[in-house]
């Protein structure tokens, strides 16, 4: 009895997180104008329309763009912060600790506000900058952490070691500890990447016409239209980002990644 | 305390440590050390942990600045050197073999941040690896590796440039047992092809004994006394050293008595033991205790022999295949283990049998009774 009402409770808890996925995969192959669940058919159309629509094209190069400069630079910051915060012991080390994480529970449109004021101060909503920076302040908190996490479990006597046979501080960083921090850095770009593209909030915001990323092209093309295009996009997003995560998982271990079990 | 060896010439000595003190904060690790290590010698520190033998190991590889004194290597004072400009070659105790790199690259680090060619690289790494036994396997990864392959590499890695002395610290501790046994040889092996000076880090007085030319005996941050094997094992010169290096029986405090030449112990319950020798630094009627190793224990047989014949009765044996240690209980010296060849013993003199024992104090070690016990 026990047991079944555990597997209830589990399938239940399954159902309600995948379904909305379920039924946008499901509305995206709907052959009719309208978006309708469940599907009065099946067709591959309204994904043609999605690679094809111009806005959306343009938005995903934009998101491309934004997404490896977000992710990259941040990574080098966060590989920064996190070596400095777990090597050093300095007055403020709290306070950093603090402001990578902030963005954390900072609301996005608190953040994605925030820099629309700042970018309009510096005439600079127009470009990718602006989108790039609130990113970075976005996606850091992961990265640092999953750098962070890498850092804890890189032994410290390898590093020793490479002194003692005659590496300076400098080669022993990019010979010893940046290899061994790979796998950290990577999962963290990723991970990143993912959030980045993937970001609607706070890009909202600060990107213009020209810069807007697939997230707010979506939003602005379901504003106008209410065809399965948008489904169908969505299902792409939800599949690409699956196995994104997949491949970080099968490669890095997804629960060290996110900093849930350091082992 | 510690009987300080002759320094030699500057030139005999490789690794001079001067004075050395280091503490984290209130915690002294080490006090005020002074250990001249000779050109070429196989030297161990031996303690349990916590004596600073590993602390003493890190401030001659720089990983540990001392509080106070210097130290000196090949007569340069290298105390505020920092350690990848030290030349010393070291072997940790978990190998700390670089996980990302072959066998052979992490044998030829140390030959690549000494910016030497390639070939000569090539040439050097494979020399060493044949050394340890591991020819033919640079291209190895090194978790490919079993512990003891690990263990040569780590070796092989420490010695392939040369170093101005080589650093082991517990490099056995985490091989069993046999394994343990055949790497002792190994590195004896090791240190007289490469006549390196070498300082080993134990804490198992067994691989100290085993393998050293002179072995440095510490507890609590202090040195206790510096000997060859044999002189260490056979004078301990204070009840630490006695208790530390091999069994040893700790007698009862007795009081010292002098009739003309000859020296006698009295316990309790009326027991006296004939000594060895005129005891001449010991003063008459004074507390003395006695260190009695189980192999100058003996059950008394038809011949005589020198040493006390003492009434005994069998506690309990432990056979160990070449012999067994048989405890007895003595009225007046208490609880004492004895060392018999074979296993005769067992069904000769089950326990609770009585037994009469030879105590030879020829080899006892006689020292002046501490205050507390």
């Amino acid at each position: 009895m026990g047991k079944f009402l555990f597997w209830t409770l589990i399938t239940v808890i399954l159902v309600f997180l995948t379904v909305p996925a379920v039924v946008v995969i499901m509305s995206s192959v709907n052959p009719t104008e309208t978006l309708a669940f469940p599907p009065k058919g099946f067709s591959l159309h309204w994904y043609a329309r999605a690679f094809t629509y111009q806005d959306f094209r343009d938005s995903f190069y934009n998101g491309m763009v934004v997404t490896l400069f977000a992710s990259t630079i941040a990574s080098v910051i966060g590989v920064a912060a996190a070596y400095v915060t777990h090597r050093y012991n300095f007055r403020g080390r709290r306070l950093l600790e603090f402001l990578l994480a902030a963005p954390l529970i900072i609301p996005r449109f608190t953040t994605g506000f925030g820099f629309l004021l700042v970018g309009a101060g510096l005439g600079i909503n127009n470009g990718y900058t602006i989108v790039i920076i609130t990113h970075i302040v976005l996606v850091l908190p992961f990265v640092t952490r999953s750098v962070y996490v890498s850092l804890v479990n890189v032994d410290r006597t390898l590093e020793r070691s490479a002194a003692n046979l005659g590496a300076s501080p400098v080669t022993v960083l990019l010979r010893i500890t940046l290899p061994l921090l790979t796998p950290g850095i990577v999962g963290g770009w990723i991970i990143a990447a993912i959030l980045s593209f993937t970001e609607f909030t706070a890009s909202l915001f600060v990107t213009s016409y020209a810069t807007q990323t697939l997230p707010v092209a979506m939003y602005t093309y379901v504003r106008e239209y209410t065809d399965p295009t948008i489904a169908a996009i969505s299902a792409l997003l939800i599949i690409s980002t699956t196995l994104g995560m997949f491949i970080v998982d099968r490669t890095l271990g997804l629960k060290r990644v996110l900093a849930i079990e350091s082992h | 305390m510690s009987t300080q060896p002759a320094t030699g010439q500057q030139g005999d000595i490789a690794v001079d440590i001067a004075n050395v003190a280091k503490n984290y904060g209130a915690v002294v690790a080490v006090k005020q050390v002074s250990l001249p290590i000779r050109r070429g010698e196989f030297l161990t520190l031996l303690g349990p942990s916590g004596c600073g033998k590993t602390t003493l190991l890190n401030m001659i590889a720089g990983f540990e600045a001392p509080t106070a004194g210097t130290i000196s290597i090949d007569g340069h004072d290298v105390t505020n050197v920092p350690p990848h400009l030290r030349d010393t070659g070291m072997v940790f105790q978990n190998y700390a073999l670089f996980p990302h790199m072959t066998v052979f690259d992490n044998v030829a680090f140390g030959l690549r941040m000494r910016k030497v060619d390639k070939q000569k690289i090539a040439r050097e790494a494979e020399a060493a690896l044949d050394m340890v036994k591991l020819s033919g396997m640079g291209g190895r990864r090194v978790k490919q590796l079993s512990g003891g392959q690990q263990q040569r590499v780590a070796l092989a890695r420490a010695i392939v440039f040369g170093p101005k002395v080589l650093l082991l610290d517990e490099p056995l501790s985490a091989l069993d047992k046999n394994l343990r046994t055949q790497m002792q040889f190994e590195l004896k092996d090791l240190h007289r092809k490469t006549g390196l000076t070498t300082v080993f880090v134990t804490h198992d007085q067994g691989e100290a004994l085993s393998m050293s030319d002179r072995i440095v005996v510490m507890s609590k941050g202090e040195i206790q006394q510096i000997s060859k094997p044999l002189e260490l094992y056979s004078r301990p010169v204070n009840s630490f050293v006695a208790s530390f290096i091999g069994e040893i029986n700790q007698l009862p405090v007795a009081r010292l008595k002098r009739s003309g030449q000859a020296v006698a112990f009295a316990f309790q319950e009326g027991v006296t033991l004939e000594a060895e020798g005129d005891h001449a630094h010991l003063d008459d009627n004074s507390d003395v205790s006695i260190f009695v190793r189980p192999e100058s224990i003996d059950v008394a047989g038809v011949q005589g022999g020198p040493g006390n014949v003492v009434k005994a009765k069998v506690v309990s044996h432990i056979y160990q295949g070449t012999h067994t240690v048989t405890r007895i209980e003595t009225p007046g010296l208490g609880l004492l283990d004895m060392r018999v060849g074979g296993g005769h013993i067992i069904d000769q003199k089950p326990a609770g049998s009585p037994i009469d024992v030879r105590i030879s104090l020829e080899n006892a070690v006689v020292l002046k009774a501490s205050g507390a016990k």
